[in-house]
This record gives C-alpha cells, sequence and structure tokens, in this order.
C-alpha cells in the first residue's frame, strides 16, 4: 500500500514539473516513479491511511497559513534587528522540550521553528530541541517553551501524529 | 502588475538579508538572518513568476519550486549550524546562555 | 515595465557581492560556508526574474535543478564540518 502511495505522489510531481499529457511523457513518468517506489518505497508512510481522514487535511491548512504569516513576522523581525544602528541582540542556545512522539513530526516542528522569528533548531536529542535564539526573551524555561514552539506543536500534533 | 511588485518585494527582503550577511557579529546570527531573509525573498520572486504566468506549465513549476526551496533551505541551515557547533566555532561575547554544551559532551 | 524589471535583475545580481566578501573575508571556516549557501538561494531567485524577462520557461528548471544540487554540497559540506564520513 505504501508503494502505491509513493508511487501516485512521484507521478502528481512528475506531472506538474513536466505539464505535458502526451502518451510518450506519461510512460517515461510512470517508468521513473515506479522505479523510485521500488527503492525508497520502505523508508516513508508506516500508515498511509492518515492521508484519507478530512480532519488531518483542515488542521494542515490552519498551520500552512499560521506558518507563513510567522515566515512574514520573521522577516520584519530580521529587517529590525539588521537596520537598527545598535543591533539588538542577546543571542544563546536553550534547550526545549517537546511532547511529539513521530520522526517525521519532529522534522516538521523543527522546520517551523527555523522559519518562526529570531530561532533556528540546532539538534534534536530524544525529547529535546536545541534552539539557537538570537534575542532571548526570558529565562524561564516554562515561558520560553510556550514562546518558541507556540501553536505549532498543537497543530502538528492533531496533523501528523 | 501584481507580478512586478510581488518581485521587488522579493528583492527588499533579499537586501536585508544580505546587510545581515555583512553585519552581524557571529556565524549564528549571520546563518539566522541570511537564510531566513534570502528563503522567503526567493519564494517572493517565484510568487510573482506564477502570477505572472498564471496556472500554466511554467506558473506551476514555480508552484512545485517552492516547498522544495523551503524544506532544502531550511534543513541546509540545520545541517551547517549543527556542523559548525562541533567544528569548534565561537559564539559571539554577547551570547547569554548555552544549553547545548552540556549535551554535546 | 522591462526597464524595472531590468533593475531589479541587476540589484539581484549585485547581491552576490555581499556573499562573496563573506566567502573571500570570513574569519572562520563555517562563515565562508554560510557564505556558499546563501549565493546558492540568491541563484534561484536570478533564475526566477529571468524566467519573467525574457519569456522562456525552461530557466525556471535551471532554478529548480540548481537548489538540489545546492542543497547536497551544503550537507557535504556540513558533514566535512561535523568532521564524520560521508556514509554516516
Amino acid at each position: 500500500m505504501r508503494y502505491v502511495t509513493i508511487f501516485i505522489l512521484s507521478l502528481v510531481f512528475w506531472l506538474l514539473i513536466t505539464f505535458k499529457f502526451t502518451v510518450p511523457d506519461i510512460a517515461a513518468g510512470a517508468v521513473a516513479s515506479a522505479i523510485t517506489a521500488a527503492i525508497f518505497g520502505r523508508y516513508y508512510f508506516h500508515n498511509v491511511y492518515k492521508f484519507l481522514q478530512p480532519r488531518r487535511w483542515f488542521w494542515f491548512v490552519v498551520y500552512l497559513v499560521t506558518f507563513i504569516w510567522a515566515c512574514i513576522k520573521a522577516n520584519f523581525d530580521v529587517a529590525y534587528r539588521v537596520l537598527h544602528p545598535a543591533m539588538p541582540i542577546r543571542p544563546g542556545i536553550v534547550k526545549v522540550k517537546t511532547t511529539l512522539r513521530s520522526d517525521f513530526a519532529k522534522t516538521l516542528l523543527a522546520n517551523s521553528i527555523t522559519m518562526t522569528p529570531g530561532t533556528i533548531t540546532v539538534d534534536i536529542i530524544g525529547d529535546d530541541i536545541y534552539i539557537h535564539w538570537i534575542y532571548i526573551r526570558s529565562e524561564d524555561p516554562a515561558q520560553y517553551t510556550s514562546m518558541v514552539t507556540g501553536r505549532f506543536e498543537e497543530y502538528i500534533k492533531k496533523f501528523a501524529e | 502588475m501584481a507580478a512586478i511588485i510581488l518581485i521587488s518585494i522579493g528583492v527588499i527582503f533579499n537586501i536585508f538579508g544580505c546587510i545581515g550577511l555583512i553585519r552581524l557579529p557571529d556565524m549564528y546570527n549571520r546563518l539566522q538572518a541570511a537564510t531566513k531573509c534570502v528563503t522567503l525573498g526567493c519564494c517572493s520572486i517565484l510568487v510573482g513568476v506564477m502570477v505572472h504566468y498564471g496556472l500554466g506549465g511554467a506558473g506551476f513549476r514555480a508552484l512545485v519550486a517552492i516547498p522544495i526551496l523551503f524544506f532544502t533551505a531550511t534543513v541546509a541551515a540545520h545541517a551547517l549550524v549543527r556542523g559548525a557547533y562541533h567544528f569548534g566555532t565561537k559564539m559571539d561575547e554577547r551570547s547569554v546562555k548555552d544549553d547545548y554544551m552540556e549535551a554535546v559532551k | 515595465m522591462t526597464s524595472f524589471l531590468d533593475i531589479l535583475l541587476y540589484i539581484q545580481i549585485a547581491l552576490c557581492a555581499p556573499c562573496l566578501y563573506r566567502i573571500i573575508r570570513g574569519p572562520t571556516i563555517p562563515d565562508r560556508m554560510v557564505g556558499i549557501d546563501i549565493f546558492g538561494i540568491l541563484v534561484v531567485g536570478i533564475c526566477g526574474i529571468i524566467t519573467v524577462q525574457t519569456g522562456k520557461a525552461f530557466i525556471l528548471d535551471i532554478g529548480i535543478a540548481w537548489v538540489i544540487l545546492s542543497f547536497i554540497g551544503t550537507l557535504t559540506l556540513a558533514k566535512y564540518l561535523s568532521g564524520k564520513k560521508l556514509n554516516e
């Protein structure tokens, strides 16, 4: 079943890239997708039935909107810090605990943290995420955990766990 | 016209990112500023290309390029900052906290 | 309209200068690698602007391929930095 999922995803990707719907093009794409699925099918999508639940797609869209808004905010934050003559920075590496379990969800959370204002993920060891923060706003671990992971953690838990 | 505005916004963001690349004091801060600004700037340019072409062949190509750019840029930044820490790059003297030091040992 | 696009293209190409400055001048090796990484992303923006300017859509394919190749290059450099073998 997961071989079929990765085959369909690869074929859709191929059709979007080439955007020609003649028979030779689609045949070449099908062959390439079949090879990809045969080689990499073992590694991804351990439970493909999650794709068929509309509730997860809804939370995915909510997550996407929040993510884009956080990206735009992050850019203005960086612009302010770069253009300010005194450069208000107070950098450091903090440790944040996460409650997510699966590897895919952890990767998504790390990517989201990288694009949100002022933070970049350094490493994930077990349940701890180490984050380089350009301006540490508070010293209290509970407070900065909620500041950094924000609403991303609950949204990702709702659609990817 | 909307395409031109989106491309201009992207170029302005790229300028901020490159100023950050020159001005900020240490490697971690530079990487942070530059990755964020330049990635969103290039995504804005690609959205401009998509608006210019409509949802035809080239428009879909630009749309496919955006998630690829996001994932590769973030993962590359993550790998680079981790490699730099293991390499032994010093943080700026204004840094106030370093929790990662105990975890590496 | 086309001349304004020309100006944007020249600005975007001129933005490669800070990256080159960081590559040449950077005090440590990781600084140079940051320059290389950002340079790879900027080229995609150049490809996008040239696509709109000339109307040839295949230049966008060059951009997509450039993103992936630059990603692999940066990962290799990061592996070198952390002092590991490439197959770990």
